[in-house]
Protein backbone atom coordinates (compact mmCIF):
# COMPACT_ATOMS: atom_id res chain seq x y z
CA UNK A 1 0.00 0.00 0.00
CA UNK A 2 1.55 3.33 -0.72
CA UNK A 3 1.07 6.92 0.82
CA UNK A 4 -1.14 8.28 -1.95
CA UNK A 5 -3.10 12.31 -2.02
CA UNK A 6 -6.23 12.06 -0.59
CA UNK A 7 -7.86 13.21 -4.35
CA UNK A 8 -5.71 9.88 -6.14
CA UNK A 9 -8.19 6.98 -7.39
CA UNK A 10 -9.84 5.61 -4.13
CA UNK A 11 -12.47 2.95 -3.89
CA UNK A 12 -14.21 5.81 -1.68
CA UNK A 13 -16.09 8.55 -3.18
CA UNK A 14 -14.82 12.11 -3.41
CA UNK A 15 -16.63 13.43 -1.02
CA UNK A 16 -19.10 11.12 1.25
CA UNK A 17 -22.02 13.13 2.60
CA UNK A 18 -21.85 11.39 6.06
CA UNK A 19 -18.94 9.67 8.01
CA UNK A 20 -17.64 6.89 6.73
CA UNK A 21 -19.52 3.81 9.04
CA UNK A 22 -17.47 0.36 10.48
CA UNK A 23 -16.59 -2.33 7.64
CA UNK A 24 -15.23 0.64 5.64
CA UNK A 25 -11.49 0.86 3.97
CA UNK A 26 -9.96 3.97 5.39
CA UNK A 27 -8.58 6.14 2.86
CA UNK A 28 -5.77 6.53 2.84
CA UNK A 29 -3.69 10.23 2.51
CA UNK A 30 -0.69 11.70 3.44
CA UNK A 31 -0.48 15.12 5.57
CA UNK A 32 1.82 17.60 6.61
CA UNK A 33 1.80 17.32 10.53
CA UNK A 34 3.95 18.03 13.52
CA UNK A 35 5.40 14.18 13.96
CA UNK A 36 8.80 13.89 13.77
CA UNK A 37 8.61 13.33 10.06
CA UNK A 38 7.49 16.75 7.68
CA UNK A 39 4.41 14.42 6.31
CA UNK A 40 2.22 11.48 7.85
CA UNK A 41 0.78 8.57 5.92
CA UNK A 42 -2.45 6.57 7.49
CA UNK A 43 -0.21 3.63 5.95
CA UNK A 44 2.92 4.39 7.77
CA UNK A 45 0.83 2.46 10.95
CA UNK A 46 -0.27 -0.34 9.27
CA UNK A 47 -0.34 -3.22 11.43
CA UNK A 48 -1.37 -0.96 15.04
CA UNK A 49 -4.58 0.72 15.55
CA UNK A 50 -5.34 4.15 14.70
CA UNK A 51 -7.46 6.91 16.07
CA UNK A 52 -8.40 9.87 13.88
CA UNK A 53 -9.46 12.25 15.34
CA UNK A 54 -11.05 15.32 13.08
CA UNK A 55 -11.52 18.64 14.98
CA UNK A 56 -13.14 22.47 13.66
CA UNK A 57 -9.86 24.18 15.26
CA UNK A 58 -6.64 25.02 17.07
CA UNK A 59 -6.92 27.28 19.85
CA UNK A 60 -10.24 26.03 20.78
CA UNK A 61 -10.88 28.50 24.16
CA UNK A 62 -11.86 25.58 26.45
CA UNK A 63 -8.50 24.64 28.53
CA UNK A 64 -10.07 21.24 28.77
CA UNK A 65 -10.80 20.25 25.18
CA UNK A 66 -11.24 17.50 23.17
CA UNK A 67 -7.85 17.19 22.35
CA UNK A 68 -5.92 17.84 26.40
CA UNK A 69 -8.42 15.43 27.51
CA UNK A 70 -7.15 12.78 24.43
CA UNK A 71 -3.44 14.04 25.32
CA UNK A 72 -4.19 12.92 28.86
CA UNK A 73 -5.62 9.63 27.70
CA UNK A 74 -2.70 8.82 25.41
CA UNK A 75 -1.35 5.94 28.12
CA UNK A 76 -4.65 4.28 27.67
CA UNK A 77 -4.31 4.55 24.22
CA UNK A 78 -1.20 2.97 24.11
CA UNK A 79 -2.06 0.05 26.03
CA UNK A 80 -3.83 -1.19 22.99
CA UNK A 81 -0.89 0.04 20.88
CA UNK A 82 -2.97 2.51 19.18
CA UNK A 83 -1.64 5.97 17.40
CA UNK A 84 -3.73 8.83 17.52
CA UNK A 85 -3.55 11.44 14.93
CA UNK A 86 -5.80 14.86 15.08
CA UNK A 87 -6.33 16.22 11.83
CA UNK A 88 -8.31 19.96 11.31
CA UNK A 89 -8.06 22.29 8.53
CA UNK A 90 -5.50 24.49 10.14
CA UNK A 91 -2.22 25.53 8.73
CA UNK A 92 1.17 23.63 9.87
CA UNK A 93 2.10 26.73 11.55
CA UNK A 94 -0.85 27.08 13.99
CA UNK A 95 -0.61 23.26 14.62
CA UNK A 96 2.98 23.40 15.80
CA UNK A 97 2.41 26.58 18.38
CA UNK A 98 -0.62 24.93 19.46
CA UNK A 99 0.91 22.08 20.21
CA UNK A 100 3.80 23.73 21.43
CA UNK A 101 1.29 24.98 23.71
CA UNK A 102 -1.05 22.23 25.16
CA UNK A 103 2.02 20.16 24.90
CA UNK A 104 0.51 17.55 22.77
CA UNK A 105 2.33 14.30 22.73
CA UNK A 106 0.87 13.02 19.55
CA UNK A 107 0.56 14.44 15.90
CA UNK A 108 -1.21 17.00 14.29
CA UNK A 109 -2.21 16.97 10.79
CA UNK A 110 -2.87 19.74 8.04
CA UNK A 111 -5.90 19.48 5.97
CA UNK A 112 -5.14 22.74 4.33
CA UNK A 113 -4.20 21.98 0.93
CA UNK A 114 -6.22 20.90 -0.96
CA UNK A 115 -8.15 22.31 1.50
CA UNK A 116 -10.62 19.64 3.86
CA UNK A 117 -9.96 17.08 1.13
CA UNK A 118 -9.70 14.28 3.68
CA UNK A 119 -12.29 15.03 6.29
CA UNK A 120 -14.25 15.29 2.43
CA UNK A 121 -13.18 11.38 1.67
CA UNK A 122 -13.84 10.46 5.78
CA UNK A 123 -17.67 12.32 5.28
CA UNK A 124 -17.08 14.69 8.25
CA UNK A 125 -15.99 18.04 6.56
CA UNK A 126 -18.45 20.98 6.78
CA UNK A 127 -18.68 22.67 3.85
CA UNK A 128 -20.42 25.92 5.21
CA UNK A 129 -18.56 26.35 7.96
CA UNK A 130 -15.29 25.56 6.03
CA UNK A 131 -14.10 23.36 8.65
CA UNK A 132 -13.92 19.84 9.99
CA UNK A 133 -16.70 18.66 11.90
CA UNK A 134 -15.34 16.82 15.10
CA UNK A 135 -15.46 13.44 14.18
CA UNK A 136 -13.76 10.18 15.16
CA UNK A 137 -12.70 7.20 13.59
CA UNK A 138 -11.26 3.92 15.39
CA UNK A 139 -9.07 1.98 12.28
CA UNK A 140 -8.03 -1.54 12.87
CA UNK A 141 -4.05 -2.64 12.05
CA UNK A 142 -5.63 -4.00 8.67
CA UNK A 143 -6.72 -0.46 7.60
CA UNK A 144 -10.38 -0.93 8.20
CA UNK A 145 -12.59 1.86 9.99
CA UNK A 146 -14.22 -0.36 13.02
CA UNK A 147 -15.67 2.33 14.85
CA UNK A 148 -16.87 6.00 13.23
CA UNK A 149 -18.51 8.98 15.27
CA UNK A 150 -19.52 12.53 14.59
CA UNK A 151 -20.32 15.02 17.89
CA UNK A 152 -23.25 16.91 18.08
CA UNK A 153 -22.54 20.52 17.44
CA UNK A 154 -20.60 21.52 20.48
CA UNK A 155 -20.23 18.72 22.56
CA UNK A 156 -16.64 17.22 23.29
CA UNK A 157 -16.71 13.87 22.47
CA UNK A 158 -15.39 11.72 25.70
CA UNK A 159 -12.87 8.58 24.90
CA UNK A 160 -14.80 6.64 26.14
CA UNK A 161 -16.12 5.17 22.52
CA UNK A 162 -12.78 4.98 21.19
CA UNK A 163 -11.60 2.90 23.98
CA UNK A 164 -14.31 0.63 23.47
CA UNK A 165 -13.45 0.21 19.79
CA UNK A 166 -10.03 -0.66 20.64
CA UNK A 167 -11.31 -2.95 23.36
CA UNK A 168 -13.21 -4.68 20.54
CA UNK A 169 -10.64 -5.00 18.27
CA UNK A 170 -8.75 -7.52 21.11
CA UNK A 171 -10.67 -10.29 21.78
CA UNK A 172 -8.17 -12.56 19.48
CA UNK A 173 -5.42 -11.53 21.29
CA UNK A 174 -7.02 -11.80 24.41
CA UNK A 175 -8.04 -15.07 23.76
CA UNK A 176 -4.66 -16.25 22.40
CA UNK A 177 -3.71 -19.79 24.13
CA UNK A 178 -6.73 -20.16 25.67
CA UNK B 1 -29.44 18.55 27.89
CA UNK B 2 -28.74 15.21 29.70
CA UNK B 3 -26.14 12.62 27.16
CA UNK B 4 -28.39 9.29 27.45
CA UNK B 5 -25.45 7.47 25.93
CA UNK B 6 -22.87 8.79 28.50
CA UNK B 7 -23.15 7.13 31.78
CA UNK B 8 -21.22 6.93 35.04
CA UNK B 9 -19.07 3.88 34.68
CA UNK B 10 -18.74 3.83 38.10
CA UNK B 11 -21.57 4.92 40.36
CA UNK B 12 -21.26 6.78 43.41
CA UNK B 13 -20.72 4.86 46.69
CA UNK B 14 -19.39 4.90 49.46
CA UNK B 15 -15.78 5.73 48.80
CA UNK B 16 -16.95 9.00 47.27
CA UNK B 17 -16.72 12.29 48.54
CA UNK B 18 -19.95 13.60 48.92
CA UNK B 19 -22.31 16.03 50.81
CA UNK B 20 -26.10 15.92 51.03
CA UNK B 21 -28.53 13.09 52.06
CA UNK B 22 -27.59 9.99 50.48
CA UNK B 23 -31.37 9.77 49.03
CA UNK B 24 -31.46 13.01 47.66
CA UNK B 25 -33.75 13.16 44.28
CA UNK B 26 -30.74 14.59 42.61
CA UNK B 27 -27.09 13.68 42.81
CA UNK B 28 -24.79 15.93 40.98
CA UNK B 29 -20.98 14.39 40.20
CA UNK B 30 -18.37 17.07 39.24
CA UNK B 31 -15.36 16.00 37.62
CA UNK B 32 -12.66 18.52 38.32
CA UNK B 33 -9.34 19.94 38.12
CA UNK B 34 -8.20 21.82 40.90
CA UNK B 35 -6.08 24.44 38.46
CA UNK B 36 -8.61 24.74 36.08
CA UNK B 37 -9.78 27.74 35.31
CA UNK B 38 -13.56 26.82 34.20
CA UNK B 39 -13.78 24.63 36.74
CA UNK B 40 -12.42 27.83 39.02
CA UNK B 41 -15.52 29.26 37.49
CA UNK B 42 -18.74 26.89 38.13
CA UNK B 43 -16.86 26.60 41.72
CA UNK B 44 -19.23 29.16 43.17
CA UNK B 45 -22.02 28.19 41.46
CA UNK B 46 -21.99 24.74 42.44
CA UNK B 47 -21.76 26.28 45.88
CA UNK B 48 -24.65 28.57 45.78
CA UNK B 49 -26.99 25.56 44.36
CA UNK B 50 -25.49 23.20 47.49
CA UNK B 51 -26.79 26.51 49.26
CA UNK B 52 -30.20 26.59 47.71
CA UNK B 53 -31.35 22.98 46.60
CA UNK B 54 -30.36 22.00 50.15
CA UNK B 55 -31.39 18.38 51.16
CA UNK B 56 -32.74 18.28 47.56
CA UNK B 57 -29.36 17.19 46.40
CA UNK B 58 -26.39 15.27 46.93
CA UNK B 59 -23.05 16.62 45.05
CA UNK B 60 -20.04 14.53 44.34
CA UNK B 61 -16.58 15.42 43.40
CA UNK B 62 -14.35 13.16 41.65
CA UNK B 63 -10.42 14.19 40.54
CA UNK B 64 -9.79 14.26 36.99
CA UNK B 65 -6.34 16.44 36.86
CA UNK B 66 -5.49 17.59 32.92
CA UNK B 67 -1.43 17.23 34.20
CA UNK B 68 -0.46 17.37 30.68
CA UNK B 69 -1.77 21.64 30.88
CA UNK B 70 -2.00 22.14 34.48
CA UNK B 71 1.07 21.18 36.33
CA UNK B 72 -0.06 21.67 40.06
CA UNK B 73 -3.19 19.80 39.28
CA UNK B 74 -2.30 16.19 39.90
CA UNK B 75 -0.94 17.43 43.11
CA UNK B 76 -3.71 19.26 44.40
CA UNK B 77 -6.15 16.55 43.81
CA UNK B 78 -3.58 13.69 46.29
CA UNK B 79 -3.22 16.75 48.78
CA UNK B 80 -7.53 16.93 48.72
CA UNK B 81 -7.42 12.86 48.86
CA UNK B 82 -4.27 13.83 52.47
CA UNK B 83 -7.00 15.89 53.60
CA UNK B 84 -9.79 14.03 53.15
CA UNK B 85 -7.88 11.22 55.14
CA UNK B 86 -8.11 13.44 57.88
CA UNK B 87 -12.02 14.54 57.53
CA UNK B 88 -11.28 17.83 55.96
CA UNK B 89 -11.76 17.02 52.11
CA UNK B 90 -14.56 19.43 51.45
CA UNK B 91 -12.72 22.81 53.37
CA UNK B 92 -9.72 21.76 51.91
CA UNK B 93 -11.57 21.50 48.31
CA UNK B 94 -13.04 24.94 48.36
CA UNK B 95 -9.74 26.21 49.52
CA UNK B 96 -7.72 25.25 46.34
CA UNK B 97 -10.82 26.52 44.18
CA UNK B 98 -10.13 29.65 46.03
CA UNK B 99 -6.45 29.76 45.84
CA UNK B 100 -6.29 28.52 42.17
CA UNK B 101 -3.60 30.70 41.28
CA UNK B 102 -1.08 29.41 44.44
CA UNK B 103 -0.81 25.35 44.28
CA UNK B 104 2.89 24.82 45.06
CA UNK B 105 3.40 21.87 46.95
CA UNK B 106 4.27 24.54 50.25
CA UNK B 107 1.23 26.16 49.16
CA UNK B 108 -0.90 23.15 49.79
CA UNK B 109 0.93 22.00 52.86
CA UNK B 110 0.22 25.73 54.05
CA UNK B 111 -3.72 25.24 53.25
CA UNK B 112 -3.26 22.13 55.19
CA UNK B 113 -2.15 23.82 58.31
CA UNK B 114 -4.63 26.43 58.14
CA UNK B 115 -7.08 23.93 58.38
CA UNK B 116 -5.43 22.20 61.37
CA UNK B 117 -4.56 19.37 59.48
CA UNK B 118 -1.87 16.88 61.34
CA UNK B 119 0.35 18.62 58.74
CA UNK B 120 3.88 16.20 59.28
CA UNK B 121 1.09 13.01 58.24
CA UNK B 122 -0.38 15.17 54.77
CA UNK B 123 3.76 16.25 53.86
CA UNK B 124 4.52 12.42 54.43
CA UNK B 125 1.50 11.52 52.38
CA UNK B 126 1.95 14.11 49.06
CA UNK B 127 5.57 13.29 49.54
CA UNK B 128 4.61 9.35 49.21
CA UNK B 129 2.00 9.84 46.73
CA UNK B 130 -0.33 7.66 49.02
CA UNK B 131 -3.26 8.99 47.13
CA UNK B 132 -2.09 9.14 43.54
CA UNK B 133 -3.78 5.49 43.14
CA UNK B 134 -7.26 6.89 44.13
CA UNK B 135 -6.55 10.06 41.82
CA UNK B 136 -5.91 7.42 38.96
CA UNK B 137 -9.04 5.77 39.66
CA UNK B 138 -10.94 8.89 39.58
CA UNK B 139 -9.44 9.96 36.54
CA UNK B 140 -9.83 6.42 35.02
CA UNK B 141 -13.81 6.21 35.72
CA UNK B 142 -14.52 9.39 34.11
CA UNK B 143 -12.62 8.21 31.11
CA UNK B 144 -14.79 4.97 31.27
CA UNK B 145 -18.09 7.78 31.68
CA UNK B 146 -17.22 9.94 28.59
CA UNK B 147 -15.82 12.83 30.51
CA UNK B 148 -15.21 15.39 27.93
CA UNK B 149 -13.37 17.94 29.69
CA UNK B 150 -13.30 19.85 32.68
CA UNK B 151 -15.60 20.16 35.12
CA UNK B 152 -18.21 17.52 33.31
CA UNK B 153 -21.34 17.19 35.26
CA UNK B 154 -23.12 14.00 35.62
CA UNK B 155 -26.64 14.32 36.91
CA UNK B 156 -27.92 11.65 38.03
CA UNK B 157 -25.66 9.39 36.27
CA UNK B 158 -26.42 10.99 32.96
CA UNK B 159 -23.64 13.12 31.44
CA UNK B 160 -25.06 17.24 31.64
CA UNK B 161 -23.62 19.02 28.33
CA UNK B 162 -25.60 22.18 28.96
CA UNK B 163 -24.72 25.08 30.72
CA UNK B 164 -23.24 25.97 33.84
CA UNK B 165 -24.35 28.99 34.50
CA UNK B 166 -26.52 28.94 37.87
CA UNK B 167 -29.97 29.16 35.83
CA UNK B 168 -29.04 26.99 33.75
CA UNK B 169 -27.76 24.15 35.98
CA UNK B 170 -30.41 24.61 38.54
CA UNK B 171 -33.05 24.01 36.44
CA UNK B 172 -31.89 20.77 34.95
CA UNK B 173 -31.17 20.07 38.47
CA UNK B 174 -34.73 20.34 39.31
CA UNK B 175 -36.26 19.20 36.04
CA UNK B 176 -34.02 15.82 37.26
CA UNK B 177 -35.70 16.05 40.92
CA UNK B 178 -39.21 16.44 39.85
CA UNK B 179 -38.56 13.44 37.63
CA UNK B 180 -36.96 11.08 40.41
CA UNK B 181 -39.81 12.08 43.04
CA UNK B 182 -43.07 11.50 39.89
CA UNK B 183 -41.30 7.72 39.09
Amino acid sequence: MTASTSHATSVVPAAAQTALPAGTRAPDFTLKSTGPNETTSLSQYRGQPVILAFYPADWSPVCGDELALFNEILPEFQRFNAQLLGISVDGIWSHRAYAETKNLHFPLLSDFQPKGDVGREYGVYDEQAGREKRALFVIGGDGIIRWSYVSPNNVNPGADGILKALESLQPARATKGS
Amino acid sequence: MLDMTSRLAVPVSARDHQEGPADAPVTLVEYGDYECPNCGQAFPIVQAIRRDMGDQLRFVFRNFPLTQIHPYAEHAAEAAEAAGAQGKFWPYHDMLFLHQDALTDSDLIGYAADLGLDVARFTRDLEDGAFAERVREDFLSGVRSGVNGTPTFFINSYRYDGSYDYDTLLAALQEAAAQATAG
